[in-house]
């Protein structure tokens, strides 16, 4: 595995008016590592991961994402987010467009490429993610967990080296949590790197080569799964698991 | 409660409303409410009409709409009237719309400079009476940079209702979740994109219905550009009383054409929206 860290954030904070949503985070993520973040709601996971596509910007300390410094008003914030893709919790797939052109319109409007080239992209990646017949339809017509599939085509339609997930299953309904775990799984399989904030374990344990625990917008424990299954390091997180894996 | 006692559930009926609620209610009794309403003021103008001796000629009023001569058809002065309120109404609308868009993008473009322009240019408008403003554009702007009366007709009322208009964008564009700017963002759009492919397409559903009632009034706000003499539907209604003072037919007339407009664009927008949303 490439050893060049693709995303290097060093003593984060982010304020949101007072409140003080990051503590001073320092994490590296590898090129091809997959990164599972989890904790209690209201530790900051959301926060760091929106921090790496500059949807939010860090109060102080230095973020560098593929090569591109990130910090508030850079001029790269666009060749950034090229490069960086985003899953949503509420999906976010544009309701007046239908799968096909949702797919589309980054390619074409962001990255200039001719129609037929994208339109041949989308068609590539709905398949990748299983739901070819869909093209033509609209997102309201699809169920939760086809559309959260759509959205991760979408941002794989615009060639990312980075995917950015943000508890994509945690508005699905359960029956549709596996459909988007396994595409996930597949997507893991191809080497991309992956930031992952979730509660499904059993898709950490699957897929992770490395396990962060946030709580109150600090970074308590980074470990390989194995470890931080079995033996966790710290007490805050052995109950958080503790509470989660009880069902 | 068991489901059972639910009411209307196989429970109890659901409880009629009040006597005097389903008779006033139904259907014939609504139209012979309404039908003697509507006689009874017909029949008042038409009786303080009489009293007053007013000799009525509505077979005089046709031609105005329209007649045939021995040259065929041809249109008479109130439909040409309409056609000239008509362009002066969309033409205005057209730059409303453009000047309310403006105003809104630079409300929302989070620049102090921008919103406070914005805020002092919308204090500014809706503090001015319409007629107010048509005289300073016309008596005044219109010496200084050479207006004539129809150019500042139309900046009257675009200016006029572009403050209105930019307060549809905005509530418009702010209807759109905030999501939808982060999936947008997050694909590597500009502001600008984000607007144009993504917000501002979802905002024309909300944005339909005020924006109809705005053309509306605007249509109707139209007439008041008659003070300065352009020609339009009031202005050549006036210009016809004065030749034939037939005040009574001729104004019945001009708020009936102005009603038949207005009503069509309604129902015409209404059937836009039902297809608007059937697509979403």
């Amino acid at each position: 595995m490439d050893s060049q860290p693709i995303i290097e954030a060093r003593n984060l904070d982010k304020f949101f008016g007072k409140f003080h949503a990051l503590k001073d985070v320092s994490i590296s993520v590898r090129q091809g590592e997959r990164v599972v973040v989890c904790g209690p709601s209201g530790s900051g996971k959301s926060t760091l991961i929106r921090c790496f596509n500059a949807l939010e910007s860090h109060s102080s300390g230095t973020l560098v994402v593929d090569g591109i410094e990130v910090f508030e008003g850079s001029k790269d914030v666009r060749k950034l987010r090229q490069e960086v893709g985003m899953v949503f919790q509420q999906f976010n797939l544009f309701p007046h467009l239908t799968v096909l052109e949702n797919l589309m319109i980054g390619p074409m409007k962001v990255r200039k490429v001719s129609r037929d080239q994208a339109e041949r992209t989308a068609r590539t990646y709905l398949d990748r993610v299983h739901i070819p017949e869909q093209a033509e339809k609209y997102p309201a017509q699809l169920s939760g967990g086809q559309q959260q599939r759509v959205a991760i085509a979408r941002s794989l339609c615009m060639e990312t080296r980075i995917m950015l997930f943000d508890e994509p299953t945690s508005a699905l309904d359960p029956e549709m949590i596996n459909e988007v775990l396994d595409v996930m799984v597949e997507l893991a399989e191809t080497g991309m790197t992956m930031v992952v904030v979730t509660h499904e374990m059993g898709f950490a344990r699957k897929v992770a080569d490395t396990m962060v625990f946030m709580e109150e917008g600090r970074i308590v424990e980074v470990a390989p799964p194995d470890q931080f299954f079995t033996a966790p390091a710290s007490d805050r997180c052995r109950m958080f698991l503790a509470q989660i894996l009880e069902h | 409660m068991a489901l059972s006692e639910t009411a209307g559930l196989r429970g109890p009926p659901i409880p009629k409303p009040p006597v005097h609620q389903q008779v006033l209610n139904s259907v014939p009794v609504a139209v012979a409410i309404y039908a003697i309403v509507v006689g009874l003021i017909v029949y008042g103008s038409f009786a303080g009409a009489q009293n007053m001796g007013y000799n009525w000629q509505w077979y005089r009023v046709p031609q105005y709409l329209y007649s045939f001569t021995d040259d065929g058809f041809q249109w008479g002065e109130i439909s040409v009237g309409l056609v000239a309120t008509i362009r002066l109404s969309v033409l205005s609308f057209a730059l409303a719309t453009f000047l309310g868009l403006v105003v809104a993008l630079l409300r929302l473009s989070g620049l102090v400079v921008g919103s406070a322009v914005a805020v002092a240019y919308l204090e500014l408008i809706r503090n001015i009476p319409l007629l107010v403003l048509l005289y300073l554009f016309y008596y005044v702007l219109g010496p200084i940079f050479g207006l004539d009366r129809y150019v500042a007709s139309i900046l009257t009322l675009a200016v006029f209702h572009s403050a209105l208009i930019s307060e549809i964008f905005r509530a418009g564009i702010n209807a759109v979740a905030v999501g939808q700017w982060e999936a947008a963002k997050s694909i590597g759009m500009s502001t600008g994109q984000a607007y144009r492919y993504i917000i501002l397409p979802q905002s024309v559903r909300f944005m339909l219905p005020p924006m109809t009632g705005e053309m509306v009034h605007l249509i109707k706000s139209s007439a008041i550009v008659s003070v300065i003499a352009v020609a339009e539907l009031t202005t050549i209604g006036r210009n016809i009383i004065s030749d034939t003072y037939m005040s009574f037919e001729i104004w019945f007339t001009i708020a009936a054409v102005y009603m038949v407009v207005t009503l069509i664009l309604s129902v015409g927008v209404s059937f836009l929206e039902r297809k608007f949303t059937v697509d979403q």
